[in-house]
């Protein structure tokens, strides 16, 4: 078990190395200078070359890297040059609602998967299983901010129960408070939730049918343990672990769900930073954000893989 | 998996097979719609897509114009019909794109073995990280936005995932008896892999592109939507979408009918695969 976890870890190690250089080296090709975009077209050249220097653009590349990677061991990550704010402040702000929105997201996408494919698995072939599976199929075709502007018409056109887009913030003072802001967060988790629990509910079923087949549940179906008292008891644990790694696959999608889902919504959180520093040309934000976005990512899936890991030592032992 | 075929299955043609399986039919059936639809703009649309009437400003749907006009006076009815053509270019170059070098990457991973297949395999686990929205958000933030470079970026999203199907499919083929056979015969490894290994997996390959199509099309929407892929004056699914969401109190319907058509496509595909790899791999046969 050890060894396996140390193998994760180192991969997890990789993979952050290998991200940050493709991050830095992508964004290294922008067409332009920064310096000369911050400060506009018409800009006094004396002034640009003083902020290049400023920003470091004038040192080589290589140099600029390392600096950064020390930066993010260290949490020194520089200054925003739209805001001018500390990045790690910036991020750490957006961050209260990218991850409540996320975790919110997918706790309601487990919910409806889990519901939707038990349902489905345990009336196999018969006509619940066919309307929630049609139902999935339909719900992975969506886009996910289409589902969004047609909650907004909805919910906060048509009803107005719920707002529209914006966000209080969580506490009182600012205006806000921890109602009003999961308000708020609830249509963008929707409609990031229905998308992926469609996905995550055909996975439930076929896991929950392969497992059903097991040797295993026939003895205990023979012992006279009842259907459902056999899917409660043997059949979920031995079929959480493709869902569950299906889900940190699929985590990735939501991240990438949430950028797009925030615009809808206008709401300020990381997806709608990283889009406004582009559009600023404010490279600094965008290089940690995405860093940030890719690295959440894996560090979900190698919690996952741990996880799985407990759940069925045998995955361990496999691969260690 | 006891995923017996019935017998009379079995004895019945491809074609016939094809013509019974109902996902096939119905996901054929959309995809064609909306392939027709493109096509059909190339010659003929009901009014011209770039057309303003400022009198007949978001127009309810009605005799002249099917489905309303938009906040200029376009007829959505056409701009609908050029937007597929957005649309199925970024599925079908975003799809060649990671089928020509993912499955390439592939099968020499496969052939070769030893550190080439890990390289090709821990670049694929690595992309992982960058899901296509976000890569593509990281592209075309370097090479500013347009659908080309959108559509690049999709399809650099696209190689790992067909890097990783071609592999394991190969991998299988190649401990096969028949390609030993080959490999005795003096094939080398290029003949052996483009004679023998790649038309075994093509049918995963097909299934897999059908995932990807409808992948890219909702990512090229995305794209668009955000203002970073198809830009104006050509019309987009995506774009649309955004347009329309700034009208939902006058004109709520204009935001139903480009996301429809999304839906329409991805679902047809989405069918389309599963109706694929029903018929192609009996293996994979869904319950």
């Amino acid at each position: 078990m050890s060894r396996f976890f140390l193998q994760r870890l180192a991969t997890l190690i990789a993979t952050l190395a290998v991200a940050s250089l493709v991050v830095f080296g992508v964004l290294e090709v922008l067409p332009g200078n920064a310096a000369q975009t911050l400060l506009g077209p018409d800009a006094d050249p004396e002034a640009v070359a003083a902020l290049t220097a400023q920003l470091g653009l004038d040192q080589p590349a290589w140099q600029r890297y390392l600096q950064w990677v020390r930066g993010l061991l260290t949490g020194a990550l520089g200054d925003s040059h739209a805001y001018g704010s500390p990045v790690a402040e910036l991020i750490l702000e957006r961050l209260q609602l990218t991850v409540p929105l996320a975790v919110l997201a997918m706790l309601l996408a487990a919910a409806l998967a889990l519901g939707a494919g038990l349902y489905a698995a345990a009336h196999h072939r018969r006509p619940g299983d066919w309307g929630l599976m049609g139902l999935a199929q339909i719900g992975i075709a969506l886009p996910n901010f289409w589902l969004a502007i047609l909650l907004i018409l909805l919910f906060a056109v048509r009803l107005q129960w719920l707002p529209a887009g914006g966000f209080p913030g969580w506490s009182a003072e600012d205006g806000g408070g921890f109602w009003p802001a999961l308000q708020a967060l609830l249509l963008p988790a929707v409609a990031l939730a229905v998308v992926q629990g469609a996905i995550l509910a055909r996975i439930t079923r076929s896991a929950v049918l392969d497992v059903l087949r097991e040797d295993f549940v026939r003895t205990a179906r023979a012992k006279g343990l009842s259907r459902r008292g056999a899917l409660w008891r043997h059949v979920l644990r031995n079929a959480l672990v493709p869902v569950l790694t299906v889900m940190g696959l699929q985590f990735a999608g939501l991240l990438a769900g949430t950028i797009v889902v925030e615009n809808v919504f206008a709401l300020p959180g990381l997806g709608r930073l990283v889009f406004q520093s582009i559009a600023n040309r404010d490279l600094i934000v965008v290089r940690n954000c995405v860093l940030l976005l890719a690295a959440m990512v894996v560090f979900v899936n190698f919690a996952v893989d741990v996880l799985a890991a407990l759940i069925d030592p045998r995955l361990a032992r496999r691969a260690g | 998996m006891n995923a017996a075929p019935h017998a009379s299955a079995t004895a019945r043609p491809h074609w016939q097979r094809a013509l019974l399986h109902g996902s096939l039919v119905l996901g054929g059936a959309l995809t064609l719609l909306v392939l027709a639809a493109a096509l059909l703009s190339l010659w003929w649309t009901p009014w011209s897509p770039f057309a303003m009437d400022m009198g007949q400003r978001l127009a309810p749907p009605g005799a002249a114009h099917w489905l309303g006009t938009d906040a200029f006076g376009r007829d959505v009815a056409s701009l609908l019909l050029v937007g597929a053509r957005s649309s199925l270019l970024a599925g079908v170059v975003a799809v060649g794109i990671g089928l020509a070098i993912g499955t390439a990457l592939g099968l020499l991973a496969a052939a070769r073995r030893g550190w080439v297949e890990e390289l090709v395999m821990r670049l694929a686990d690595f992309s992982f990280a960058f899901p296509a929205v976000l890569s593509a958000i990281l592209f075309t933030a370097a090479w500013g936005p347009g659908l080309v470079n959108a559509i690049v970026a999709i399809g650099i999203f696209n190689i790992p995932v067909f890097a990783r199907v071609a592999r394991a499919g190969a991998l299988a083929v190649w401990s096969r008896e028949y390609v030993l056979a080959a490999r005795a015969c003096g094939k080398g490894m290029l003949r052996t892999t483009l004679e023998h290994v790649l038309p075994n997996i093509a049918p995963m390959l097909i299934v897999q592109a059908t995932v990807q199509f409808a992948l890219a099309i909702l990512a090229e929407a995305a794209l668009s939507y955000l203002g970073l892929g198809t830009q104006p004056p050509q019309p987009s699914w995506g774009r649309m979408l955004s347009d329309a969401q700034t009208l939902m109190h006058q004109a709520p319907l204009l935001a139903v009918w480009p996301g429809m058509a999304i839906a329409c496509a991805v679902l047809g595909l989405n069918l389309l695969g599963d109706g694929l790899r029903d018929l192609l791999d009996p293996r994979m046969r869904a319950r």
